[in-house]
C-alpha cells in the first residue's frame, strides 16, 4: 500500500543540532513512580507521533499507573487493550482505518497506529500476536515494547525478559537456593527481526538516550508498514535502587554492553551511539559489576555469579556474528571478521570526546 | 465448501433471491448485505465455514471488507473489538474451545460496550475431542453482557444476523451479540434461504455510529482507564441497564423486520408450537426445535396434549414470555444440550434459568430436566417421546423428587432418590 504523505509534525532531529516541538501529548495526570523511565518513553513516543495518532496500550505499568479514570495523561486518543493484545489491537485498529477510508466512511489521511506493551505483555504473552502483526504488510503500525524487565505493576514478577539471576517476587533468593531465575533474557527485537523478513523496521533503544529513541520511533512511523521498537527502561521499584539513579543506570547498561542500541531498516543493520563505538573498537565496555552491584535485585550475587554474567556478555560481544543481535558463532562460510570489542581493548581519550559529542542524553 | 451447487437463484415477489445454502453461508450472505467492514477469522470447526465463505466473497470482489486471518482466537476477538472501537462494523466467530481461548477478549468486548457480532458454531468442549454440538461454549459468556440467540434454520441465521447488528448497534444497547448455531446440524446442512435485497437491508440496519466514543484523532479520548472501586460498580450497572433496555429494542427491531421484509416471526423471544391448548410442553434451544415439532405432532396423534417451546433469545432471558406461556401447564420437560455439573437437580443451564423464571408464578408447572444430544449426538423423535412419558409420570407422582435424567445415553438411568437430601438410597 502506497502511504500518503506523512502528517508527522515537523521534527528537525539531528544528532548534534536538536529542534523539538514544545507541544506535549503525554502530559500530567499519570501516577507513575518517582524515577519511572517508562513514563519518559511514553512522553518521547507521543511527542514524535503527534496528534494524528491512535495509541493502544496493554495492561501493565503504563496502564495501571498511567491512566486512572478522570486523570489521563494522554492528549492523544488512547485505548486500553488486554495484556497479550498489543499486536492484535494494532491490527484491528489499522484494518478498521483502512476499511473505513477505502469505503469513504472517514476521510483518507495518514494516521499513526501505535500499540505499546510491556516486557511481560510483549515478550511473553503477546509475542504471538505481535508476530502476526509484524507479518501483515498491508498496514502501517508500530509496536513499542517498553522493557522494564519484570511484571512491575503486579509486584515485580519475573518475565521472559528479566535478566538472569535477578530477584523478583516469583524468583526470590533463599537459604537453600541462591538463584531461582534461571532464564537468560529473551532478545525480542532480534527474534522478531530474524523471523519476519517483511517487517520494515526493528530497533532496540534505551530510555537513557532520548534523541536516539525519538529518532527510532520517527523512523518507524515514517517508513510505514509493520515496525517494532523496544526500549530498555530502568525501574526503581522493580530493580531496587535509588530513583535518582534511573537515567544513569540506563546509560550504564549500554556502556557495559548489556543493552545494545541497534536498528534494522529494511535489512540494513546499524548500531548507534555508545554501542557503535564499542562495536567499532573505539570504546571499552565497562565491567557489568558496576551495573549489577548498584541494584538490589542482584544483591545476592556472589563474585562467581557476576563473573558468569560478565562471561555471557563477553561472549555476546566477542563471539556472536552480530554483537547483541544474532548469536551465531560459526557459519559454513567461516567466522565473519569483526573488530575486537573486548574490555581489554585500548581506550583512548579521543573516544571519550566522541561519546560526549555523539550522543545526546536528553 | 458448498456454494449454491446447481441451483439457479430464483426471485420471490418481494425481490428476495431463493438459494439453497448452509447455515454458515446464510450468515455470510447477511454479512455481505450488511457491508461489514472488518472480519477476523481463526480456524476451528464447525463455525469456520462462515469465514471461508466470506473470504471467498472478498476475493471475488463481492464484498468490500478487511479480512484478517488471526493467529489465535484471542487475537481474533481483540481485532474485532478494536476495529469496532474505531467505528468499523466487525464480525468474529468461533466454536467450542476456540471460543474459550478468546474468553478474555470476549469479556472486554462486552464491558467496553462494543457491538461486535459473533457466530458460535456450537461444539463440544474438549476433552475428549468432538466436533458435534453442545451449547456450553456459547453459554460460558452468559453472565458477561453478551446478547445470546439460538437459531434453528439457515433462514433464521441470515435474518438474525441482520437483526443482531440492528439491536447491538442501537445506542440504547451497545452490547455484543453471539448467534449460536448447532454445529453440523445447521452450520453444514443446506436449507432453502431467501436472501433479501441489499437496499432493504440498508433501510433496516442504519450505519454504525459510535458517536462520541469513536476512536479517532479528531476525538482524543482515553478508553477504559483504571476505574477500581470508585466507578466499576456504576459501569456494571450501566451494562445491566443496557441489557434491560435490549428487550424493548429487540421487540421494536423484530416488528420493524416484519414491516421491512414482509416476513418474520410474531414472537421475538419464543417459538411456541401447538401450545394453544397444551397441558404439557417440551422446551429446548436450537435445531432440537425441528425434531421437537415433529415429535409433538406424533404425541398429539397419541392423544397427548403437548406442545413445543423453542427459546430463541437466551440473553436477555425471556422470563415474562415464558411465565405467560407456561402458566397453568401440568408439566414441562426441558431439553438441555449442555451440562452444569453440580447445579440444582444436576440439570443443565436452560433448566436452571427456566426454573428461576417460573418461580414467582403461583401456578407453575412441574419442571423435569433432561440432558440430551451432547457432543453432536442426535436427539431423536423417540428420545422426545421418552421425555414426554417421564414428564407425565413425574406429574402423576407428586412425591417424586425431581432430578435431571440423561436421555439417549449408555449406562443405568439416574435414580431420582439420589438427590434426596442426606445421601443415597
Amino acid at each position: 500500500m502506497a502511504a500518503p504523505e506523512s502528517t508527522l509534525p515537523e521534527l528537525a532531529v539531528n544528532r548534534r543540532l536538536t529542534v523539538l516541538p514544545l507541544q506535549e501529548y503525554y502530559t500530567s495526570g499519570h501516577r507513575t513512580c518517582q524515577g519511572c523511565e517508562s513514563a519518559l518513553v511514553m512522553r518521547y513516543l507521543a511527542k514524535v507521533a503527534g496528534p494524528r495518532t491512535l495509541i493502544t496500550g496493554t495492561t501493565g505499568c503504563m496502564y495501571v499507573a498511567n491512566t486512572s479514570y478522570n486523570s489521563t495523561p494522554w492528549a492523544l486518543p488512547w485505548a486500553h487493550t488486554q495484556l497479550g493484545a498489543a499486536g492484535s489491537s494494532a491490527l484491528g485498529t489499522a484494518a478498521a482505518l483502512e476499511a473505513l477510508m477505502r469505503k469513504g466512511k472517514i476521510p483518507r489521511e495518514r494516521i499513526n497506529v501505535i500499540a505499546f506493551c510491556s516486557d511481560g505483555g510483549g515478550g511473553d504473552m503477546g509475542l504471538s500476536a505481535i508476530s502476526a502483526a509484524i507479518q501483515d504488510t498491508r498496514y502501517n503500525l508500530l509496536i513499542l515494547l517498553y522493557d522494564n524487565e519484570s511484571y512491575a505493576n503486579t509486584d515485580i514478577q519475573a518475565s521472559g525478559m528479566t535478566p538472569w539471576g535477578a530477584v523478583t517476587a516469583f524468583t526470590p533468593s533463599g537459604s537453600a537456593k541462591r538463584i531461582t531465575h534461571h532464564r537468560w533474557k529473551k532478545n525480542v527485537p532480534a527474534l522478531l527481526m530474524a523471523g519476519h523478513p517483511q517487517g520494515r523496521y526493528f530497533a532496540s533503544a534505551s530510555s537513557g538516550f532520548g534523541m536516539d529513541l525519538m529518532e527510532k520511533v520517527r523512523t518507524a512511523l515514517d517508513v510505514g508498514g509493520p515496525t517494532f521498537v523496544q526500549t530498555h527502561d530502568p525501574c526503581p521499584k522493580g530493580w531496587d535502587y535509588d530513583p535518582r539513579r534511573s537515567h544513569d543506570l540506563a546509560v550504564l547498561a549500554v556502556e557495559c554492553g548489556i543493552t545494545v542500541l541497534w536498528d534494522c531498516l529494511e535489512g540494513e543493520l546499524r548500531y548507534q551511539g555508545i554501542t557503535r563505538q564499542i562495536v567499532e573498537g573505539r570504546l571499552r565496555r565497562k565491567p557489568v559489576a558496576e551495573y549489577l552491584r548498584t541494584q538490589g535485585r542482584f544483591a545476592h550475587f556472589t563474585d562467581e555469579d557476576v563473573d558468569y554474567f560478565q562471561s555471557q556478555i563477553d561472549e555476546m560481544w566477542e563471539r556472536w556474528i552480530l554483537p547483541g543481535v544474532v548469536r551465531v558463532t560459526q557459519t559454513p562460510f567461516g567466522t565473519l571478521p569483526r573488530p575486537s570489542t573486548s574490555p581489554e581493548a585500548g581506550q583512548s581519550d579521543e573516544a571519550e570526546v566522541v561519546v560526549a559529542g555523539e550522543v545526546s542524553r536528553g | 465448501m458448498t456454494t449454491t451447487q446447481g441451483t439457479a437463484p430464483t426471485l420471490t415477489e418481494s425481490g428476495e433471491r431463493e438459494e439453497i445454502i448452509t447455515g454458515c453461508e446464510a450468515v455470510a450472505q447477511a454479512l455481505r448485505l450488511l457491508d461489514v467492514d472488518v472480519l477476523a477469522g481463526y480456524p476451528i470447526r464447525p463455525y469456520d465455514s462462515v469465514m471461508s465463505a466470506v473470504s471467498k466473497m472478498i476475493a471475488n470482489g463481492q464484498m468490500n471488507a478487511e479480512f484478517i486471518v488471526a493467529e489465535s482466537e484471542h487475537s481474533q476477538f481483540e481485532i474485532g473489538k478494536h476495529a469496532s472501537m474505531v467505528g468499523a462494523r466487525s464480525f468474529i466467530g468461533s466454536s467450542g474451545v476456540g471460543w474459550m481461548y478468546g474468553m478474555e477478549a470476549l469479556v472486554v468486548t462486552a464491558s467496553l460496550r462494543l457491538p461486535v457480532v459473533a457466530l458460535v458454531g456450537n461444539r463440544a468442549l474438549d476433552d475428549p475431542g468432538a466436533f458435534g454440538v453442545e451449547h456450553n461454549d456459547a453459554l460460558m459468556v452468559r453472565d458477561t453482557g453478551w446478547l445470546l440467540y439460538w437459531v434453528e434454520t439457515a433462514q433464521e441465521a441470515l435474518d438474525m444476523t441482520l437483526l443482531a447488528y440492528r439491536v447491538t448497534e442501537d445506542p440504547r444497547v451497545m452490547l455484543p451479540c453471539a448467534l449460536s448455531m448447532d454445529g453440523a446440524f445447521l452450520t453444514h446442512s443446506q436449507h432453502m434461504v431467501r436472501v433479501p435485497d441489499a437496499e432493504l437491508v440498508r433501510r433496516f440496519v442504519p450505519p454504525y455510529d459510535l458517536g462520541d466514543r469513536r476512536f479517532h484523532p479528531d476525538n482524543p479520548i482515553s478508553i477504559a482507564p483504571q476505574f477500581n472501586e470508585d466507578w466499576v460498580m456504576e459501569a456494571r450497572r450501566q451494562a445491566d441497564a443496557a441489557m434491560r433496555r435490549s428487550r424493548a429494542v429487540i421487540q421494536e427491531a423484530s416488528r420493524e423486520f416484519v414491516r421491512v421484509f414482509g416476513r418474520g416471526p410474531q414472537d421475538p423471544f419464543l417459538d411456541p408450537y401447538r401450545m394453544e391448548d397444551a397441558e404439557y410442553a417440551l422446551l429446548g434451544m436450537g435445531t432440537v426445535g425441528m425434531v421437537g415439532k415433529v415429535a409433538v405432532d406424533r404425541l398429539r396423534e397419541q392423544g397427548r396434549k403437548v406442545g413445543f417451546v423453542r427459546v430463541k433469545w437466551f440473553r436477555p432471558f425471556p422470563g415474562p414470555e415464558l411465565r405467560s406461556l407456561l402458566r397453568g401447564l401440568r408439566g414441562v420437560g426441558i431439553v438441555d444440550r449442555d451440562y452444569s455439573f453440580g447445579s440444582n437437580a444436576h440439570g443443565g443451564v436452560l433448566y436452571t434459568e427456566v426454573a428461576a423464571a417460573l418461580y414467582p408464578e403461583p401456578e407453575r408447572p412441574r419442571l423435569v430436566p433432561f440432558i440430551a444430544g451432547l457432543g453432536g449426538r442426535e436427539v431423536s423423535v423417540d428420545n422426545l417421546q421418552e421425555m414426554q412419558e417421564i414428564v407425565e409420570q413425574v406429574v402423576a407422582d407428586r412425591e417424586q423428587e425431581v432430578t435431571c435424567r440423561w436421555i439417549g445415553v449408555r449406562g443405568p438411568q439416574e435414580d431420582p432418590r439420589e438427590t434426596v437430601e442426606g445421601g443415597v438410597r
